[in-house]
């Protein structure tokens, strides 16, 4: 089999079967990004995705594969030196109307963003402003976006969203440093969630956060996403994970998409070798030893452990 | 036989009210050629052992001993004591000089602990770039940190540790800040050369599951107490404190693939 190829990820006929009863939301096709530094790095190559509604997408990779770039590009969030170089995003609002979010500027854009689309950041333990309160933080989303939303009803409205992610209303008074990692991570999604938008870009949103933590964490998106039915683009390089909580995922490598197919198969068929690579990469917890077993000299009690 | 020793080992912090105890009584024995895995989330006080371990923190209570005799804390003897146990850091981004090449990072611990000096100290720091995979030697000793990739980085950090000749290693979360196609790499790299030189390795992580293959013994630490310990098989796949099977039940697990979306819905519908 031949490794990167520019027909397309790789797939299977159960993804296809998947497709059929989809309803797209996101539309992208096609994006190239490049970085114009010297030399340019084309971060994306002609990468195309179709996100539906309220499906958990998973964006795996490694750090560097344009993975982050490529959201930042769904999102129109790409900052000078990246620029988008071909390639269209619709998105598909649930009134039925199609959105050309490459060409939206000004106060549509900004009408857009957020609002059916928003996004809990890279290092989001680290995006809440240190020197306002968490429910200031909250209500600028809302005096931004829904402008005829009273002083009353912002401030119930904030309340409820930090009970919806599991953190008690009187934080509402709280600055970001007298939280918890946890906890500034439930604000942070919090604050995606306020406006409720059909789609939720999740870039390494449980990367810096302990398991138990993560776990917490992963099961308040889970359910959010029962009650509203948002899509996530959730982007990560932990593949394991992934596994456990997305409907379907694709592998990114060097700008492209190197496979996209439903999280089981990606478990029991991964076609691409670099796939196959990252999930070697894991090795099991309560699985065999097989070929991890370390041999650790002549100290080595092996035999007794079992 | 030589061994590196913790003795009810204990560590207060003072806090502005009163004192917060991050370690709390914690004893171990490391041995030539095993290596000892020490799991546990933010503030269990895992690297804070590791701290202690390399006499970057001074414990309240309690002793480190290497090969029975109470470690030196300062001058001749603390340089002593470092010959033998060093340690390896947790981002290789940060622990590297970006001024300074490769070949002074190696250089530097060959000279200080008299390993190598003059014309003998080039093939010393060729011999551990070989060691730690990092060839042909020449190219690497010439580089900067920036130069370099992070696994890179950190197999440079791993042949810094093993320079002055150390028996023990500390590898305090040495691969989570690496991508995850080059984790295992690193880790078994330190397998090799642990068992090409019979070397004690302490291994801080959070990951259960490359405790469980790259550990002999697992000690589990919760708020500064050990709670469990054992085998590294016994403790994963038999765990008996509640945190270890908390602990087990968060991590990944890909083949409960479609579980957590079934469980979140039952608990929606009865709710």
């Amino acid at each position: 089999m031949t490794a990167t190829t520019t027909a397309g990820p790789l797939t299977s006929p159960t993804h296809a079967a998947y497709l059929a009863g989809q309803d797209p939301v996101l539309t992208a096709s096609d994006i190239s990004i490049t970085y114009e530094v010297d030399p340019p790095v084309h971060a994306v190559k002609g990468a195309s995705l179709t996100l539906h509604r309220g499906e958990i997408l998973g964006l795996a990779g490694e750090s560097g594969c344009g993975k982050t770039t490529l959201a930042y590009g769904l999102n129109r969030l790409l900052k000078p030196p990246a620029i988008l170089r071909s390639g269209e995003v619709t998105f598909h609002d649930a009134d039925g109307a199609d959105v050309d979010v490459v060409g939206l500027r000004g106060d549509a854009l900004r009408a857009f963003r957020w609002d059916k689309v928003s996004m809990v950041f890279q290092g989001a333990m680290n995006s809440l402003n240190p020197v306002i309160s968490v429910r200031d933080q909250l209500q600028d989303v809302m005096t931004t976006h829904r402008p005829q939303m009273s002083r009353a009803a912002r401030g119930a409205r904030s309340a409820e969203l930090l009970e919806l992610v599991g953190v008690d209303p009187v934080r509402l008074d709280s600055f970001a440093h007298e939280l918890s990692g946890g906890m500034r991570q439930r604000v942070m999604i919090a604050m995606a969630l306020a406006l409720n938008p059909q789609v939720m870009i999740m870039d390494e949103p449980t990367t810096a956060l302990d398991v138990v933590v993560q776990r917490g964490i992963l099961r308040e998106i889970m359910k959010l996403r029962e009650q509203f039915g948002f899509a996530v683009v959730f982007i990560t390089h932990d593949l394991p994970m992934l596994l456990e909580i997305s409907d379907r995922i694709a592998v990114m490598r060097d700008g492209e998409i190197v496979e996209i197919d439903t999280a089981e198969s990606v478990y029991a068929r991964a076609q691409h070798p670099y796939t196959r690579t990252l999930l070697a990469s894991f090795p099991s917890l309560t699985g065999e030893r097989g070929a991890f077993v370390r041999g650790g000299g002549p100290a080595t009690e092996e035999g007794e452990e079992s | 036989m030589s061994t590196l020793e913790v003795r009810h080992l204990v560590k207060d912090f003072r806090l502005r009210r009163g004192k917060l105890r991050a370690v709390n009584d914690v004893s171990f024995t490391l041995e030539p050629g095993k290596t000892i895995a020490v799991v546990g989330e933010s503030g269990s006080g895992k690297s804070t052992v590791a701290r202690m371990i390399a006499q970057l923190e001074t414990p309240t209570r309690g002793e480190i001993l290497l090969d029975g005799e109470p470690i030196g804390r300062r001058g001749r003897a603390a340089a002593e004591y470092r010959h033998h146990v060093q340690m390896v850091f947790q981002d290789p981004f940060a622990s590297l000089n970006p001024y300074h090449s490769v070949a002074h990072h190696l250089e530097r611990p060959l000279k200080i602990h008299g390993v190598a000096r003059g014309d003998a100290l080039t093939p010393a720091v060729h011999g551990l770039l070989e060691r730690v995979n990092l060839t042909p030697p020449e190219t690497y000793a010439a580089k900067r940190p920036h130069e370099m990739s992070g696994g890179q980085r950190q197999r440079v950090a791993i042949a810094r540790a093993l320079a002055p000749g150390a028996r023990f290693l500390v590898a305090d979360e040495p691969v989570s800040m690496l991508d995850v196609s080059i984790r295992l790499g690193v880790l078994n790299l330190l397998a090799r050369l642990q068992r090409e030189e019979d070397l004690g390795v302490l291994y801080i992580t959070h990951d259960l599951a490359t405790a469980r293959h790259f550990s002999d013994e697992i000690i589990v630490m919760y708020r500064g107490d050990i709670v469990e310990r054992g085998p590294s098989d016994q403790v994963i796949l038999d765990p008996q404190h509640e945190y270890t099977r908390t602990l087990l039940a968060a991590a990944p697990e890909p083949s409960r693939h479609g579980h957590l979306r079934e469980e979140v819905r039952a608990e929606l519908a009865g709710a």
